[in-house]
This record gives C-alpha cells, structure tokens and sequence, in this order.
C-alpha cells in the first residue's frame, strides 16, 4: 500500500493563502521549535555514529509538526506522556536543549541526570512526563495521568503520544476503554508514520483508518495529514478544548514519515529511495518555511532565528561534551525515595 | 485499647483511616465497590467515600494498574485491589517498567507511590493459575517494596505504612487469613516496613517465615516442643526490604535454619534469606539451612494432591528435625 493523500480533509482546514502578522509570528516560533528538534537530532545522531551516544536513538526528524503543532494547542500546566521517539516531544513541552543532549551523553547534567537516555526524557517543571520504553504500555499510564486531573479537578489535560504500532497492544485498548468509560480529559494522539519498526501498515492493521477504533469506545476522533503545523495545532485544539470544557477524550490519528529509519541501527531497506523522496518533499519544516517567506515575513528575522537555533544546538552539545559522568552515588537514591529497600 | 478483629477488617480499618486522614488516597479495582470486595475486603467503602474515591473497573489489570501508577506519578496515592495476585500477570509490565522504574527513568523528579494488594498464593482447590505465590516474583526487582503480614495487627499497620511510603508496596495478602481474628488496637497503628518479628521464642532451630506459613510454622512449633525441640519462629512480615539483621540475629543465636514459604524452591524468598543467613551468620551455623516450599509443579486441583504439594506442618516439622540431629551430630563429634 503507498502512503496516499486519501484522507479527506475537511473545509475548515485549509489555510489561507495569506497570514495576518501575529499568525505569522506564531508560525515563525513553531518554525524555529521544529527546526531546533531536527539540528539537534542531526547533531545527536553525529555524535552517535562518534560513539558519543550509546544504546538506542530513535529519531523524530520528520514527524516534528506532531509535537510541535500539538504542544503549541496546549498549556503549560498541561501534561505530555510519549513513547521512545520523545526528543522532538520533549523540546515543544519546553526542556532545554542542553538537557536533552546531556542526558543523550548519559551525562549527569541530563534531564534523568544520566539514567535514562534517549527513550526516558522527564521534565516535571514543564509537565513532561516521558519517555516510555515500552510500546503501548504508558497509554494506561498516561490515562493514569489525566485521571488525576478529573480527582483534583486541576483543569489540566494530558496528551498521549504514540505510534500506529502501538494500536494492537493491550496498553492501547485498556487504555482508550477506561479513558472512554470514565471521561478522562486526555487526548490520545497516533502519531502513524506508517512503519511500525519495519514493517509497513498493511501487514500489521486489518483496518488502516486507526480512527474507527474510536468508534467502539464512544469517542471522538480526527484524522489529517501532518504536513502544516498550523493545522495540527488547530485540529489538536479542538480536541483539547473537548478534553478541558468537557472532560471527553478523543482519539486522534496524524499521519506522518520518519526521514530516517527505526533507531540508528535501522538502515530502512523496507522502503524504497523514491518513496522517501517523495515524503520529504513533504517536509513540514521546509513548508512553514516557505508559507513564511512567501507571506512576507522579514529575512533578516529568518537570518536570525536559524542562527539562534544553531548556536543554541551547538551551546547543547558543547555543554553535553563537558559535563561530568554520573557518580555511583546517584544509584540507590534513585531507586527509592527514601532509604534503600534491600 | 486491643479488640479482637479479623483479618480483612483490620485491613478495611486501615484503608478506611488512611482516607479518612488524606484525600489523595483512593481505592480501585474490580468488585471493591458495589459488589463490596470479592472477598469483602472492601465491605461498606464505597457508601462511605462514594464512587470519587472507591472505583469498580471493568476486568482490565493492566489498564487499571497503569492508571494508578499515572496518577501515583503527579501526586495522587492509589490503593490498587487485584481481585487476586494471579491477576497481576497481566500487569506485571505496568509493575515492573512503571511502578518500579518511575522514580529511576526521571532520575528522582518522580515518586509512585501507590499500593497493589490482593490474596496471594493459595486458597483451596483454585487450580495451578489461582494459586501462584506471586511474591517471589515481585520480590527480585529493585524500585517495588513487598510485604506479606499473617496476623490482623500486622496487616493494619503495615497497609498504613505502605499507604503513607512514597514508593510503590506490593501488599500479599491470603484468602484463608482474612477471616483469621487477632487483637488488633484502635486508631493510628505503624508497623514499619521492613522489620520482621520473632512471634515464637526458641533455642534449637529458627523457622523464617511470613503470611499463611507462618500459622503453619507455629503448628509444626507446637509439636516439635513435645519432642523437646525449641523452635524460634521469625515472621518477616516485608520481603523487601528483608530484616537481614532479625535473621542473622535469631540464626547466631540457634545455629539452625529453615525456611517456610509458599511458592516454589527455584530462587525465590526463601533463597535469599539462605544466601544471606550463611554469607552473614556462617561461623554461628551447624547444619544446612532448608527450605520447605510448594512442589516444583502448577498446583493441582486435588484436594489430596494440592495437600501434598504445599507445605504442612508435618514437612516443616521433618525438616526441622533434620537440622537438629545434624546438628547435634556435628556438634558430638
């Protein structure tokens, strides 16, 4: 099955061609948050083939309008739970790059201060609670989340990110079940980049439209293409607002591509060159910055926003570089809060 | 003041006292509500908290005990019932890549503190998938924390401290304890984690033990009295942690040790306190230590079979008299 453009996008979400000022500052820092994922990956995955980096990276680059546009639809007292691929998800909800690339070096200045590595990026300040590392089994956990918020009535809603692969697992259905059942205010978001690992859709799901699982829960669903970031902060707005002034979930499909392959030991021969030339041409960073120029947004301020976002890439990695290892001493803490139960 | 309660209502005061004392704890799990607890545990908590606080779930252990652990992770304190530990296989990747992991992946910004609890190990006659004594599973994985009281005062203040610890405490309870009475007193009781407690003095042989077993222990201890045998019979009360000090104490003191748990003899509890009772007390020991456990089979369903299969007085009493008379044979020579 080739990635197609079926999918039917409805009236309201077509752009218009030109973009009042505000709108095109908006987009202007959506622009520089997904340019600031994908450098800081491309540096991360230098400094892994360097053997900088050990163990698995899994690369966001070409999914970041998912994060970015979703994150830009909510608070900042609001939650975010996501898989492995978290780099990207992490950024949008506001982790320093520094923190990023320390705890990619396994460095003690990390976010998880060494501990956790690529797949467990934890920011409590900002809400971001991981970084899970096995597939489907946060979605309960995030379901967990915003269940907390219903109990306290903090006003808070939680979005849970993962991938199409993730749709068969138990995680997933007893996940969506209990969130439907007890009106949870989370959005639930498949971030479909067609592959699960290596193998494409048509051989993991009967039904390639994730979204009628909606269906059978109760919920509501949306399902669109990725390519505006703009669109995808709209659409996850509206699922947002649902999940806030209702307390209602909803279930989401984003269909997206990965540039790069699985983890940096995937060299992706399950798909053809073609078929990946043809997805980044798709590029959503390349997009919003063509919708930038051609609305007239000034150069000069362009200039400068891709200089901020490489010297702030290269401040992560030289801040990275020089930071201490983690001591022992940090195991045991860790482990327990309070003193060690051997 | 100490009245005499059972088991399941001294376990029911504490949840009840621990909510009364703090809004962030609530109760969840299939029947606890309505239904009153599969095994009235729960009696009367949901028309005294309402269903905010105690929640029916539909039949989804990994789905329920993920839930907790998200809520656990951003402040809330989740009693988690499964209607039996069995159960708890279906999520046990909650358990062991949530609840454990939580505090260790966000390198310390989060706790989880959250209890699982339900019966454990055998009943009578549930069959090989009813019967597991799931603890030793549990037991082996750093981040959890694994209690198994036997007697109702323990079983009170141990779920008031696993309630008020900041980690995530596996609570074992029994099927054929909860109707077991016991002096159990009123009000704010604590019985640490972690601290085990000699409930039978003796001289010759040490029994380590917990839950159910430690009823069996006593049995056997009786018996074995008339023979002239002093059996000092030490109940964990916490797996994990694990009163290494109470065992190596007690083991220096009668030089013998055997060990009484459900479960089978591959690894496990019971394993542990022997690797630790002879690294730490190897000079004091004079036999081997043993372990009764269940046989190295899935349960029967037989009566007589299942009989056969889990340890009984007459087992832990043979194994005794092993270790002394080794004992005292070494000791002559």
């Amino acid at each position: 099955m080739p990635p197609t453009d079926a999918i039917q996008k409805s009236p309201e979400s077509i752009i218009p061609l030109t973009r009042p000022g505000s709108e095109l500052d908006h987009l202007a820092d959506l622009y520089r948050q997904m340019l600031l994922i994908r450098r800081l990956e491309e540096e991360a995955a230098r400094a892994y083939a360097q053997g900088k980096i050990g163990g698995f990276l899994h690369l966001y680059i070409g999914q970041e309008a998912v994060g970015v546009g979703a994150i830009a639809a909510i608070k900042h007292e609001d939650y975010v739970v996501t898989t492995y691929r978290d780099h990207g998800i992490a950024i949008a909800k506001g982790m320093t790059p520094r923190a990023l690339m320390a705890e990619l070096y396994g460095k003690a200045t990390g976010c998880s201060g060494g501990l956790g590595g690529s797949m467990h990026m934890f920011d409590t300040k900002n809400g971001m609670l991981g970084g899970h590392g096995i597939v489907g089994g946060h979605i309960p956990l995030a379901a967990g989340v915003a269940f907390a918020s219903k109990y306290r009535a903090d006003g808070a809603v939680t979005l849970c990110f993962f991938g199409e692969g993730a749709v068969s697992i138990a995680g997933f259905h007893e996940g969506l079940s209990l969130a439907a059942l007890w009106k949870l205010p989370i959005v639930f978001i498949c971030e479909n980049n067609e592959y699960s690992m290596g193998t494409p859709l048509e051989r993991t799901m009967n039904v390639e439209d994730v979204t009628l699982k909606a269906l059978g829960y109760g919920i509501d669903r949306n399902r669109f293409f990725a390519d505006d970031v703009l669109e995808v902060e709209q659409r996850i707005g509206t699922a947002v607002a649902r999940a806030r002034e209702l307390s209602l979930p909803t279930l989401v499909e984003i269909r997206t591509y990965r540039f790069r392959g699985h983890s940096m030991s995937d060299p992706a021969k399950y798909r053809t060159q073609d078929e990946l030339e043809k997805h980044k041409k798709r590029d959503p960073i390349l997009r919003a910055r063509a919708e930038l120029t051609k609305n007239g947004y000034d150069e000069a301020r362009l200039d400068a926003l891709e200089n901020g976002v490489s010297a702030e890439v290269s401040d992560a990695v030289k801040f990275a570089e020089e930071s201490p290892e983690p001591d022992a001493s940090i195991l045991e803490p860790t482990t327990y809060d309070g003193p060690f139960a051997a | 003041m100490p009245r005499v309660i059972r088991f399941r209502e001294a376990l029911r005061e504490a949840m009840i006292e621990e909510m009364e004392r703090d809004d962030r704890v609530f109760l969840m799990g299939e029947e606890v509500g309505y239904y009153q607890g599969a095994y009235k545990v729960t009696e009367g908590m949901l028309e005294k908290f309402g269903p905010r606080r105690v929640i029916d779930t539909p039949i989804a252990e990994g789905g329920f005990a993920g839930i907790g652990i998200g809520a656990a992770m951003v402040g809330l304190r989740p009693i988690i019932e499964f209607m039996t530990w069995n159960f708890s296989a279906v999520a046990f990747d909650q358990i062991l890549n949530g609840a454990a992991k939580i505090r260790q992946i966000s390198g310390g910004q989060l706790n989880c503190p959250i209890v699982f609890r339900g019966p454990n190990a055998s009943a009578k006659q549930v069959g090989s998938q009813h019967s597991q004594a799931m603890e030793h599973f549990y037991a082996t994985v750093p981040g959890l924390k694994v209690v198994a009281p036997a007697f109702p005062a323990d079983a009170k203040g141990l779920m008031k401290s696993a309630i008020r610890d900041n980690n995530p405490v596996l609570f074992m309870e029994s099927e054929t304890l909860y109707s077991i009475k016991g002096d159990v007193p009123e009000g704010d009781i604590i019985v640490p984690l972690g601290k085990a407690q000699i409930i039978r003095p003796g001289t010759d042989c040490t029994i380590v033990t917990y839950s159910r077993m430690a009823h069996v222990a006593m049995e056997a201890a009786m018996t074995l009295e008339k023979e002239g045998i002093s059996v000092e019979i030490l109940d964990l009360r916490s797996l994990r942690p694990l009163d290494e000090d109470a065992i190596v104490q007690s083991v220096r003191k009668t030089h013998r040790c055997v060990v009484v748990h459900e479960g089978w003899p591959y690894g496990g509890v019971g394993a542990e306190v022997a690797d630790r009772a002879q690294r730490l007390a190897f000079d004091w020991l004079d036999a081997p230590i043993l372990r009764v456990t269940t046989f190295d089979v899935p349960m029967p369903y037989n009566a007589k079979l299942e009989e056969l299969c889990t340890p009984q007085p007459e087992r832990v009493i043979g194994a005794v008299r092993r270790v002394v008379s080794r004992g005292r044979a070494a000791r002559s020579t």
